[in-house]
């Protein structure tokens, strides 16, 4: 009994607020567009009950999404993105995770507040603090122009490499701090050994500092591709016309054309594909517990 | 402390393990030929033979704390030399110079007659065993043990062999393919070994081996121990706090303090004859009598000690002056307790029984002198405890021969 107490609320939470609003999204993504508010049908109701509804229900919309060649470019385009910024981020967080474990012990609370600092302030202003920074008259053009790197501005904002730039810095926390957690549990005497046994520094970060972070590095990929598949705000306030990412479609689908019912198809989709990478994400962790048993 | 001498020559049957790797064969020692006499092996009594090790002025420093003052030190092949010594007193830091992992402020290390200050831990014939076993916890036992030799470039096959020699060594080849996580303590522990090993080094580092282990299996290890080093006949350097261990593992034990070497001796020579009241206070259970010395014939001197006391007798090589202050250790088992004078002790003393320690099969007596001295005694329980001659509060008389203490200068 005082189990179930226990679990009930997370239970109850995800049923609430997330199985609820996914179920009406599924619903909302089997009606039919309609000039109506609600702009769809059919609606439920309880005169006509089930089975009539039920009947009415098609799969026209997700048809639609194979017909047009933009839903499908727009998920392989995010694909893509989200895969190249998560490694951007990697390759930027793993020194900084790993100078972290490296300085005195004193100095690690100090610099863990300095990667979360940035979430003090609003993400959205954060984005605009970086169109004013990559814009063509902006903070990095007038810098790269006065010592003299360059003699025209670059075309940065409203480029795929300013929604890179978005994701890797909005993101990094979320690589550092799982990556710090793996290597700050990793014991110096390992390297020892494996120095001991003939590595030398860099093989022995190869054959043992990073298999051994797996966990971390893996975790750490999840919590930035994930949000960054579905992100709308960076492409849309950084990235360009080029910049095809699902999110972006999504919102114009929904507030542009207030088609609601493709709107909901394609958020389905997108959450279908993201459920692969969330069990294999779940999976690592529940390895990783094994192995810490 | 029978394994002392002798016991590093060992009978050509037993020497098997060692015939696949190229390298192992320089731990086949001519003097290890089929011949079944046992030889004594004491190497730092033979002024021909040449130190595998020499430590020559050796001093480290960390900021303003000396780890390791000015040691001079040589460790022959062949031989179990632990390095005993309370935490702190720099037989770690010996430890990780050999391994490399810290370079000395001055002095020179040989091994083998090369300075190897300046040669990084990957680059050295030693290899080293970690207190903390340091097992790589991604890869399984049997990768555990081939990682050294496949950074060698050693051929594939070889390293089965190899790799299979020292799982029979240490007796792990049902634990291949499991990870470290999966088995027992001990035989991580052996898994650390074999893997410290198998690359057959010149000299294996032992830092705390069994430190991690309970005492009966500790007591078993160090057995395991002694023998693996036989059979490989390499040269083992042990760094343990424990002194019991060092002397049943150690051909020779260095007793270190404050960065320095007190003492370098056999582990019978260490427990019988030490050199300071440091050793012989370190070194098991010992009565420390203040006195001062008047000879009294050849190596025989009167001992003047707490006022009024008849003066105790003791023989001792090193001479002492009349007047001289000095130390007399006894160890506990040398001091026998009657309940009446015994007739023909060179020393005997009554007092009155403070506090027993019983320990099973022997039984500690803390006995309690007039002058307010407490002398302890050690006494096998050869009768049943019901039956146990003396109790609290008894008057007994302790006794002790001439030769049984050494005398210490202060």
């Amino acid at each position: 009994m005082r189990r179930f107490f226990l679990i009930a609320p997370p239970y109850a939470w995800l049923l609430l607020l997330f199985l609820a609003p996914f179920a009406i999204v599924v619903k909302i993504s089997l009606s039919d567009y309609a000039l109506a508010i609600p702009p769809y049908v059919p609606k439920f109701s309880w005169d006509e009950g089930i089975g009539a509804y039920l009947s009415q229900l098609d799969f026209e919309n997700y048809i639609f999404l194979t017909e047009d060649d933009l839903y499908w470019k727009a998920y392989l385009s995010s694909f893509k993105i989200a895969a190249i910024s998560t490694t951007l981020t990697l390759l930027v967080g793993y020194p900084i995770a790993y100078g972290m474990t490296r300085v005195p012990s004193e100095w690690r609370p100090t610099l863990m507040m300095l990667v979360i600092l940035p979430f003090w302030t609003s993400f959205l202003i954060r984005v605009y603090a970086w169109m004013g920074i990559l814009s063509s008259e902006g903070y990095l053009n007038q810098l790269l122009l006065w010592i003299g790197v360059i003699d025209t501005p670059l075309t940065i904002l409203n480029t795929n490499s300013a929604v890179y730039i978005g994701i890797v810095y909005t993101y990094l926390p979320f690589m550092i701090l799982p990556i710090y957690s793996a290597l700050e549990r990793l014991d110096e005497s390992l390297i020892e050994a494996a120095e001991d046994l003939g590595c030398s520094r860099l093989t022995a970060f190869w054959l043992v500092t990073i298999p051994l972070s797996k966990t971390g590095i893996i975790a750490g990929c999840f919590l930035v591709f994930i949000p960054a598949l579905g992100e709308f705000v960076i492409p849309s306030l950084l990235g360009g016309s080029n910049t095809l990412m699902i999110g972006k479609v999504l919102w114009e689908e929904f507030f542009s054309n207030r088609d609601w019912p493709v709107a909901s198809a394609v958020a389905v989709i997108l959450l279908l594909l993201l459920v692969i990478p969330i069990v294999l994400f779940q999976r690592n962790q529940q390895k990783q517990q094994e192995a810490e048993q | 402390m029978p394994n002392a001498v002798g016991r590093l020559t060992c009978p050509a049957a037993n020497f098997a393990p060692v015939k696949t790797c190229a390298k192992s064969t320089d731990l086949v020692h001519a003097g290890r030929g089929p011949s079944l006499t046992t030889v004594e092996f004491e190497p730092w009594n033979d002024p021909q033979a040449k130190p595998l090790i020499h430590f020559q002025n050796v001093t480290k420093r960390f900021g303003t704390f000396t780890a390791i003052d000015d040691l001079t030190i040589d460790i022959y092949e062949k031989e179990f030399y632990a390095l005993l010594g309370p935490s702190g007193c720099g037989k770690t830091t010996l430890m990780r110079m050999l391994a490399g992992f810290e370079t000395p402020t001055e002095g020179k290390i040989m091994l083998a007659g090369q300075n190897i200050v300046s040669v990084p831990p990957n680059k050295r014939a030693t290899n080293m065993m970690f207190q903390s076993y340091a097992l790589f916890p991604h890869l399984s036992i049997w990768e555990n043990i081939a990682f050294g030799l496949k950074r060698e470039g050693m051929a594939k096959a070889d390293i089965n062999d190899r790799v299979d020699e020292m799982l029979r060594l240490t007796r792990l080849e049902q634990f291949a393919r499991r990870k470290p996580h999966q088995i027992s303590g001990g035989q991580r522990q052996r898994v650390a070994l074999a893997r410290s090993l198998a690359k057959a080094p010149k000299l294996l580092l032992l830092d705390e081996p069994l430190g991690a282990l309970d005492k009966k299996l500790r007591q078993e290890t160090q057995f395991e121990l002694m023998d693996i080093q036989e059979k490989t006949g390499t040269t083992f350097v042990i760094v343990t706090h424990d002194q019991e261990e060092a002397m049943t593992v150690a051909s020779r034990v260095a007793v270190m303090d404050h960065g320095k070497i007190i003492q370098v001796a056999t582990p019978d020579r260490i427990y019988e004859t030490p050199n300071s009241v440091y050793v012989a206070d370190f070194i098991g259970d010992v009565n420390i009598i203040e006195g001062t010395t008047t000879a009294i014939g050849d190596d025989s001197y009167s001992i003047a000690w707490a006022d009024g006391r008849a003066p105790l007798t003791a023989n001792s090589n090193t001479p002492f002056s009349d007047g001289q202050k000095c130390h007399l250790a006894i160890r506990p088992e040398k001091v026998a307790i009657t309940a009446d004078e015994p007739s023909e002790a060179a020393n005997a003393v009554q007092g009155k029984i403070l506090d027993i320690a019983y320990l099973g099969n022997i039984s500690t007596y803390h006995v309690e002198l007039p002058s307010g001295v407490v002398i302890k005694a050690q006494a096998a329980n050869t009768r049943r405890i019901s039956r146990r001659s003396y109790t609290w509060e008894d008057t007994v008389w302790l006794s002790w021969t001439a030769t049984a203490g050494v005398l210490l200068a202060s």
